[in-house]
Order: structure tokens, then C-alpha cells, then sequence
């Protein structure tokens, strides 16, 4: 297992599981979400009961901090190995072309590290927003409706969430093909495209999903 | 036709180069690209001055030797062509030409446009061949390969191990190059004694040349004279993961 680790096919395969462990929860997140359109009460019934998920084999609140635990897991050996991964990359080409190389890649496949970056800091406002509330404009723990509701009545808070989800999406749309062939799944030319097809579909559902509640609330349709 | 060519000069590994412009005034456009740099040190030599160094051998498109980037395209503008096979009607007329060896830390300059490609040896050398017992030729029937796995080895055996997937890569990587030699050997019949084993030397040598990391970017298969496909990287992952997880070391 070291070996593998060290290795840069390793590393690679340790980005695409941990990936796609944040995909599955990026999914369950967004759909979650989206009960915000049904009402202060039941969105807020919704935040409680994720407290409640697993008990009473679990104790109040351990399966929220279990998925916590293992979703900081995921996002830490994903930092780590990215960023051992482009030290490794950066260093691999010390002298570059004078005529720059012409990419013939996709915006989202170039903008990889960029848009990680970006996603890494909105992951930490994001947490003191609207988890640990110290962010937020109105940062009532429970009120989970008014909090967000808050949040998006202030232009240049839309402005960030709009910015990251739209990251999101590029990061998803690369980063889902890119976990499929580092994991050995896509063999044919054929396959290939479909697993794209797939990787596109799934970006933009996650976005639109996640963007549905800035524009709800912006729109007047939440409020 | 007129072309300007912009090439990098370097007399030696530990040197400093630069880009120096050269004029070509009467370049036929049937020339091939290595043909007009024959030309141009034909001249150099004439007037005494050190002829633009670059590697060569069979001009045919098969060897591997030649390459360079050509306008930051590896082997230049045309897809699926080597530098040698590449003509000089592919450019217009007034065209500058800028002229770089690979660029690859695993690759250093020898001079000018040669650099030192053993690092790819020295990953062949860990892992790229079968063992077979020597002697006479066995019956050529005796065992039976797959039309498909044929079709698929003979793809990846296509690979000259040129380098343009590494001068291509924004990583610098060589996995479009050990993709290409562990598909062709592990998919065939005779390569599985050391399926295993192949695959997992084959990588760590990679990794030990310095080599970056595939961020499935497909600039190698676009760059690549031989159509080596991103498949092949998926397949190598695959036998990677595998054999890892076979605890065979």
C-alpha cells in the first residue's frame, strides 16, 4: 500500500476515490437542498432530522459527525495528493517552450488546479457561513431557512456562491472522466464519450441544483 | 517560399542557449522539415559556423529519433506525422518557425535540438519485454491469440518511442509512452508470466525518471505520430491498480 501511495498512478487513484466519496455527498447535499422550495418549516424539520439519521443505533448527531470525519478525510488526502502531484508536475518541465504549446484540452481539463483552489477557500467560507454561522447575517442556529435566506438577500454573497458553483462544475466536468480513467474504467474511444456525456450531465445537474437556491431566494421565490 | 526559422541553439548540456533566427530564402515546399534544416547547415557549414544539431535516422516516419517542437506542437502542425515525414508545404509562405527541443526534466539537452532520451531505455530495461526461452522459433500456431488482443497489441506496439507524449504533456509525463509498451505486452499471451511484475517496475521506473504525473489532459494522444490512444493510459492504470492490489512485487 505505500508503494502504491508513492506511486504517482497511486496518488492519482487516491484523488479519484476520494473524488467521487465527495461527489456521492455533493449529490445528497443538492438534493437536500433543494426542500428549501417547500417551505420554512419542512427545510428546517430537514436540517434536524440530519442530526437525527441512525439513532437510535447511533447516539444524537453521530452519523453527521461521522460523515464529517470521513468527508475531511476525503478532502485532505485529496489536497495532499493534488498538491504533491502538481509539485511533482511543475518540476517535470523546469524550462519552458518559448512558443507556448498549443492546448487542444478543454477549459475545465486546464483549469483543474485553479478551480480546486477556488473551491478549497469557498469549502472553508462556506462551513463558517452556514455551519458554524459566524459568517452569516443572521447566524441563528436552527433557523436554518432564515440563515440561508440571509445570505442571498446580499448581492456579493450570491456573487460567491454563483462563482464557486460554477467552479464546481468545471472541477466535476473534468474531474469525473478524469477519476473514471484514472481508476481503469474508460478502455474504448466509445466508452469514453459516454463517460463524458455522463461527467457533463452530472456537472451541470450539481450546479443547476445547487444554484436553484441563490436564484430562488434572489428571485423572490424563497423568501 | 521564404520562411524565417527561430531555433534553439545550446552548444552544450551544461550551457545557456538562445533562439537564433535563421533566414531560408529558396525552400522548395517538397522538402521535408529535416531536408530544409540539412539545407540550412549546409550553409552554416559553408560559412563556418556550428550546423544546427538534431537527432535523425531512417526519414521514414518509424525510428523514433527525430523530433522537435515545431510552433509548440510536437513534430509540428500535421497530425500523426513525425518530424521527418513532416513537408514544408504544410507552412505558408513569410511563416516564422520557432524551432525547441523537448522540454522534460527527465530529458536533459544534449545540444541544440538532441536531448538524451535513455531515461525511456532504462524504463524498458525494467519491465519492457517477455522472457522466452531461446533457441529454435516455436510453431507460429501453437498459440492462440485473440484477433481483438492481436488488433490491440499491434495498436500499442505502433509506439517509436519518440517522446513527443512527454514534450507534449503540461506534466511533462511518460504515461502515454509505458501505456503503449505495457498494452501491447500484457494483453498478449506470452506477456503474462510477468504481467504483474511489468507493470509495477515499469511505473516505479517511470516515477524514478522524474517524469510528471497524467492529469488526463489527452495533449500526448493529439501529439502523438503513431495515434497511441488515452485508452491505452486507462489500461495501465488498470493493470497498475491491479497488480498492486495482487501483492506481487
Amino acid at each position: 500500500m505505500l508503494a502504491l501511495w508513492r506511486s504517482t498512478i497511486g496518488k492519482k487513484a487516491v484523488m479519484a476515490v476520494t473524488g467521487l466519496a465527495m461527489l456521492l455527498f455533493l449529490i445528497a447535499h443538492m438534493l437536500g437542498n433543494l426542500k428549501i422550495f417547500f417551505g420554512r418549516e419542512e427545510f428546517d424539520e430537514y436540517a434536524h432530522w440530519l442530526r437525527t439519521v441512525g439513532t437510535p443505533v447511533l447516539h444524537n448527531a453521530w452519523f453527521l459527525w461521522i460523515s464529517r470525519a470521513l468527508l475531511v478525510v476525503c478532502v485532505v488526502l485529496h489536497i495532499v495528493s493534488a498538491y504533491q502531484l502538481s509539485r511533482r508536475d511543475l518540476s517535470a518541465r523546469p524550462k519552458g517552450y518559448a512558443h507556448r504549446l498549443r492546448p487542444t484540452a478543454s477549459y475545465a481539463t486546464n483549469t483543474m488546479r485553479f478551480g480546486g483552489i477556488i473551491l478549497a477557500l469557498f469549502i472553508i467560507y462556506h462551513l463558517l457561513d452556514l455551519t458554524a454561522l459566524v459568517a452569516n447575517p443572521n447566524g441563528v442556529e436552527g433557523a436554518v431557512y432564515d440563515n440561508v435566506v440571509a445570505d442571498f438577500q446580499h448581492w456579493y454573497i450570491a456573487l460567491a456562491y454563483i462563482v464557486a458553483m460554477l467552479a464546481l462544475c468545471l472541477h466535476i466536468a473534468h474531474g469525473f472522466w478524469s477519476a473514471a480513467r484514472t481508476l481503469g474504467a474508460v478502455s474504448s474511444a466509445t466508452r469514453a464519450r459516454v463517460y463524458k456525456a455522463v461527467a457533463g450531465t452530472l456537472a451541470l445537474i450539481i450546479s443547476v441544483g445547487f444554484l436553484a437556491t441563490p436564484i430562488g431566494v434572489m428571485s423572490g421565490l424563497v423568501d | 517560399m521564404k520562411v524565417t526559422l527561430r531555433i534553439w541553439r545550446q552548444s552544450g548540456p551544461d550551457e545557456s542557449g538562445k533562439l537564433v533566427d535563421y533566414q531560408m530564402d529558396d525552400v522548395n515546399p517538397d522538402m521535408s522539415f529535416l531536408e530544409m534544416l540539412d539545407v540550412l547547415n549546409e550553409r552554416l557549414i559553408l560559412n563556418g559556423e556550428a550546423p544546427v544539431a538534431f537527432d535523425h535516422d531512417c526519414r521514414e516516419g518509424i525510428c523514433g529519433s527525430c523530433g522537435m517542437v515545431i510552433n509548440g506542437m510536437p513534430h509540428g502542425p500535421q497530425t500523426l506525422t513525425t518530424t521527418c515525414q513532416l513537408h514544408m508545404r504544410t507552412f505558408s509562405d513569410g511563416d516564422v518557425i520557432v524551432v525547441e527541443p523537448w522540454r522534460s526534466a527527465a530529458f536533459p539537452i544534449i545540444k541544440d535540438l538532441v536531448v538524451d532520451r535513455t531515461a525511456f531505455d532504462r524504463i524498458i530495461q525494467s519491465g519492457g519485454y517477455i522472457s522466452v526461452a531461446t533457441g529454435s522459433a516455436p510453431e507460429a500456431h501453437s498459440q492462440l491469440v485473440p484477433k481483438p488482443d492481436a488488433d490491440l497489441a499491434f495498436e500499442n506496439a505502433e509506439c517509436i518511442g519518440c517522446g513527443a507524449c512527454v514534450a507534449a504533456c503540461p506534466n511533462g509525463s511518460s504515461m502515454l509512452f509505458v501505456s503503449a509498451k505495457v498494452s501491447h505486452l500484457n494483453v498478449l499471451p506470452q506477456g503474462q508470466p510477468e504481467r504483474e511484475t511489468r507493470v509495477l517496475r515499469m511505473v516505479e521506473a517511470m516515477d524514478l525518471e522524474g517524469f510528471g504525473g497524467c492529469t488526463n489532459t489527452g495533449e500526448c494522444t493529439n501529439a502523438c505520430p503513431k495515434g497511441i490512444p488515452q485508452a491505452s493510459i486507462a489500461r495501465l492504470n488498470r493493470e497498475y491498480l491491479r497488480a498492486s492490489l495482487s501483492g506481487r512485487r
